[in-house]
């Protein structure tokens, strides 16, 4: 991996954490904001594959769980996004993926991150929420990834493809 | 045997062990493409990481407040805290009400807005039952409205937790250097807010009372009553807290109004902050108490501008709002 590619992913990952605490709370709905860092990590998976992805989603996730105003037990993020890396590298096929496959990608990955994020917090007992509200969260939280796919994964693939154009051709 | 048959027999064995090898090369170029394809990841990475995550949240987890992760929060919240002052800087006059901005859209203006705030909560807190009282008990003993003599470093939220985190957290733009320090009371012109958790050298991360683990010590206004809130770390605006009494007897009213009760030396709650107001009461059978629903005065929707409770006379690196409504 070159130094330069990984920073620049880095890069990226850092930008979607910062936009996702400091902008898009502006914007929330009862306080449940589009996962920018998840968007990232699947517009990686779909055009670097898993391999890279699982590596991406490992640094978003530690970002995610240590960077202010983050409380929970650290990890969490970590082992979430990494799972969302391994599925949404699995689902891709050796053809550019159609917008309906990205989408269907990125609504069942946002289902599986939170969804693997608050059965770790129900097993630590970290945040001692109910079920119901836990399923309220996630399916607003998959219906504001479904909803942001069209404007932060085009540009996220277009990068990631630049980013390493000789294998983005297999 | 000849020189050349020797070589000719060398010739006719190197071209089709070089054909094979080439073979080789290429099955071997093709299996490895198979195997770590761009369709599946290496497993010993995969269980790597997963085995990272696992090894973060026990060693989180086992740490509680002395966790091993602690340094590292710090430095990233080092990093990142002052882009995200930055960001939030930059946006904020795009996504703020526009209405305030009109006029206050100056450090001054906000200052001035703040002294207001300080001036009212001061004349809301003096005037309130919970100090009339207070005053009958003790006898004007003690001086409701010198307890209440803090000192407000002025911050704003520069950052909010996701609900998908499920913990109701935000990130202040005032740190160690304005003279933030962990379990300091932070609260608004309305209310309560919460409390400093941790803080690094420009920002300090602050858990709200609507948090899930949080817990205030409250009092009841009108009864004096003493009980716990427990946070319902409901989402957004529509955040809610529950009031445990001590007394199981005593049932509170609705629309009573509930301030902090305070604890030693002011951490992490200094007393006599509002809260809320009683919106609906309960008996629980089960634990044999009094349980009420309190809505908080606060809305933690649209949390912006707030003040840290510092002590008297402490330096920063800004204007700190007196306990007289004055700037130092």
């Amino acid at each position: 991996m070159n130094l330069l590619r990984a920073l620049a992913a880095c890069l990226v990952v850092s930008l979607a954490l910062v936009l996702q605490v400091s902008l898009f709370p502006h914007f929330a709905w009862q306080g449940i904001v589009p996962n920018l860092c998840l968007l990232v990590v699947v517009g990686a998976a779909l055009t670097r594959g898993p391999q890279t992805a699982i590596v991406l989603g490992f640094l978003a996730g530690v970002a995610l769980d240590l960077a202010p105003p983050a409380d929970h037990v650290a990890g969490r993020w970590a082992l979430s996004l990494v799972i969302v890396g391994y599925v949404a590298g699995r689902v891709r096929q050796d053809v550019k993926p159609t917008a309906i496959a990205v989408v269907g990608t990125v609504a069942a990955s946002s289902f599986i991150g939170t969804s693997v994020f608050a059965i770790t917090g129900l097993i630590l007992r970290d945040p001692l929420l109910d079920v119901g509200q836990l399923l309220e969260v996630i399916l607003v939280a998959v219906l504001w990834d479904v909803l942001l796919t069209p404007f932060v994964l085009p540009p996220v693939m277009t990068l990631f493809n630049r980013l390493q154009p000789e294998r983005a051709t297999t | 045997m000849s020189l050349d048959t020797l070589d000719r027999r060398r010739v006719s064995e190197q071209a089709p062990s070089g054909r094979l090898r080439t073979d080789r090369r290429d099955r071997r170029w093709r299996a490895t493409a198979r195997l770590d394809g761009p369709n599946r990841p290496s497993r010993a990475l995969l269980v790597a990481l997963l085995l990272a995550c696992a090894t973060l949240i026990t060693l989180d987890k086992q740490g509680g407040d002395h966790s091993p992760l602690e340094p590292a929060r710090q430095a990233v919240g080092e990093v990142f805290g002052p882009v995200e002052t930055a960001t939030s800087a930059m946006i904020r006059p795009f996504v703020a009400v526009p209405g305030w901005f009109r006029t206050h859209d100056s450090l001054r203006g906000e200052i001035n807005e703040l002294e207001a705030e300080n001036a009212r909560l001061r004349a809301e807190s003096e005037t309130s039952s919970y100090d009339r009282n207070r005053l009958d008990e003790y006898d004007g003993l003690t001086q409701a409205a010198g307890d209440l003599g803090y000192s407000l470093v002025p911050a704003r939220v520069v950052g909010i937790g996701p609900a998908q985190s499920f913990s109701q957290t935000v990130t202040i733009d005032a740190g160690s250097r304005a003279g933030v320090h962990p379990d300091m009371t932070v609260l608004n012109n309305d209310g309560l807010v919460g409390r400093v958790l941790r803080v690094t050298s420009s920002t300090a991360t602050v858990l709200l009372i609507v948090d899930a683990e949080s817990v205030v010590g409250g009092r009841v206004g009108e009864s004096m009553e003493i009980g716990f809130l427990h946070g319902r770390g409901t989402l957004g605006s529509s955040g809610h807290l529950e009031l445990e009494l001590a007394d199981a007897s005593e049932v509170p009213a609705k629309h009573d109004t509930v301030v902090t009760w305070g604890s030693q030396s002011g951490a992490p709650y200094v007393s006599g902050v509002p809260i809320g107001r009683v919106s609906s009461v309960y008996s629980s059978l089960r634990e044999t108490s009094q349980r009420a629903v309190i809505e908080p005065f606060v809305d933690f929707g649209s949390l912006d501008l707030v003040g840290v409770v510092v002590p008297s006379g402490s330096s920063s690196d800004r204007a700190v709002v007196g306990a007289d409504g004055n700037l130092r």
